[in-house]
């Protein structure tokens, strides 16, 4: 199967602008982040957590926990992949319970990727509360999960795929959406 | 009835090679095992750890899936450490225990074979007086099987936890000098640990009395000794087996005390390896006889840390295993 490049979403300016509007929201709706700590999803919410982190502390002068959480044992679709997924470790060197943790996540889709983030989080502690970032949201959710902050929404058909791009692990930043063609 | 010797010569090759040919779908010896193999458990054994030292020592991985946990030999860690680690990847598990001497070996296994099909096992976990019984087993039943300790071949999830142990206290296991004291001869677990290190590059050396060791073992490409002193200058590990004591009925070694003084590791021996060695014992531990208390209890001893280890390896193990592998 080949994949065509039909659109760049956001380039490197779009993202880096779209963090940094997150991060005020969460700054705002939080009144301040004195209780939030920020887990990044493996693999590519890792450095977008990271990254918000970064702004939350140019902006607010405050220093942010930030956790790593691998899912994969929480994964719901796990026995019927037919292979095994290799598991990386999570870091989340911080109690939780009572925090407002934020779960960042670089494309929000079916939400079956939050829910086991959910439950993963929910087997660490008992949190205050946990809201949801996602740098994009193209919609076709199939479990009643929405995002808190979300970068951008990009209305897609199931044909396409959003490809989410970050220096830390692909070389650059940017998203893309592909469609297959035959 | 099916018997080894009623195989075809295909199928005997086949039996022997340990699962060659499938590499993952069993895990019945390190001696199958490639070195990127082993890497690969060990590798998805830190992620089980971390589990297992949360205060919800419990992941959905294997929900709904059904381990059947088959004990011919009389064991309590070994069974508790494979049932505990189904349990924590919420997989459901039964125990079969089997007294020994009720069991007309082949015919009953191929029996249990039966059985467990029809129970819908996802795993079965083998523990078996007979060397090569899991391997047959493996041959019968179309669910992956894991060999829990056969006769005096191997024990695999003992090395393995052997060596993710280590790999947690020196890093790699390139170069290190491993010495192996005691009864060779009747041991899986020295039998796996061999195959085991040695693929991963440690420098093993064996110490037993000549009675103990199997022929011809130098050619696993160990160095093989005969006195405990010459084995011990410089070593990074010693890792101590158990003597069995119906040894000496057999007229193998002339007394339990004696060789507790030839053999046995004290502190004046253990001054000898590396101020940083770690002990390692796979237990349970004959005090005073193959190890001295000070040493059992020292605070080079690594004994406990193992058995911690074993639960998240055999995760390791039944969650590599029971997702299947290749797509």
């Amino acid at each position: 199967m080949n994949f065509r490049v039909k659109a760049i979403i956001l380039d490197r300016d779009g993202i880096r602008r779209a963090l940094t509007r997150i991060a005020h929201e969460i700054i705002e709706r939080n009144k301040g982040v004195d209780n939030a700590v920020l887990i990044g999803i493996r693999r590519r919410g890792v450095p977008l957590a990271l990254r918000l982190a970064e702004k939350i502390k140019q902006i607010e002068g405050c220093t942010v926990p930030v956790g790593f959480l691998d899912i994969t044992l929480y994964r719901d679709d796990l026995t019927q992949l037919g292979y095994h997924a290799k598991l990386s470790r999570t870091e989340v060197p911080f109690p939780v319970t009572d925090r407002t943790v934020i779960l960042v996540d670089d494309v929000l889709y079916t939400g079956r990727t939050v829910r086991a983030a959910m439950d993963a989080i929910m087997d660490l502690g008992r949190p205050k509360a946990i809201q949801l970032a996602s740098l994009v949201d193209r919609g076709h959710r199939e479990l009643p999960i929405r995002a808190d902050y979300v970068g951008k929404n990009v209305p897609t058909s199931s044909r396409e795929i959003i490809s989410v791009q970050v220096e830390e692990i692909d070389g650059q930043d940017q998203v893309l959406i592909l469609e297959k063609t035959e | 009835m099916l018997t080894i010797a009623g195989l075809s010569r295909k199928q005997r090759e086949r039996f022997f090679l340990g699962g060659k040919r499938l590499p993952s779908k069993h895990c019945l010896g390190l001696a199958a095992l490639s070195a990127k193999e082993i890497n690969e458990i060990l590798e998805n054994a830190v992620p089980m750890k971390q589990v297992i030292s949360r205060d919800i020592k419990k992941v959905p991985a294997l929900r709904g899936k059904t381990v059947v946990v088959l004990f011919y030999e009389p064991s309590t860690r070994t069974r508790v450490s494979f049932e505990l680690a189904a349990k924590h990847l919420s997989a459901d598990t039964v125990n079969v225990s089997a007294s020994t001497s009720s069991v007309v070996k082949g015919e009953s296994l191929v029996d249990t074979a039966r059985t467990i099909k029809a129970l819908g096992a996802d795993l079965v976990v083998l523990r078996h007086p007979s060397a090569g019984a899991p391997h047959l087993l493996a041959r019968l039943i179309d669910v992956p099987v894991i060999n829990a300790g056969d006769g005096m071949h191997e024990h695999p999830t003992q090395a393995l936890l052997d060596i993710f142990t280590l790999r947690e206290r020196k890093g790699t296991l390139k170069g290190l000098k491993v010495v192996i004291i005691g009864d060779i001869l009747h041991s899986r677990v020295a039998r796996s640990n061999i195959w085991g290190l040695t693929k991963l590059g440690a420098d093993v050396h064996l110490v037993a009395p000549p009675t103990l060791l199997p022929a011809g073992i130098e050619r696993a490409g160990v160095t093989v000794h005969h006195r405990p002193e010459e084995a011990l200058v410089d070593s990074d590990v010693v890792m101590v087996l158990r003597l069995q004591r119906e040894r000496q009925r057999q007229g193998l070694i002339p007394g339990v005390r004696e060789y507790a003084r030839m053999y046995g590791l004290n502190a004046a021996r253990l001054a000898l390896a590396r101020p940083d060695a770690v002990v390692m014992h796979p237990g349970p531990i004959n005090r005073g006889v193959e190890i001295a208390d000070d040493v059992a209890d020292g605070s080079r001893a690594v004994i406990t840390e193992q058995v911690t280890n074993g639960v998240a390896v055999r995760m390791s193990v039944l969650y590599l295993l029971t997702l299947g592998r290749g797509a």
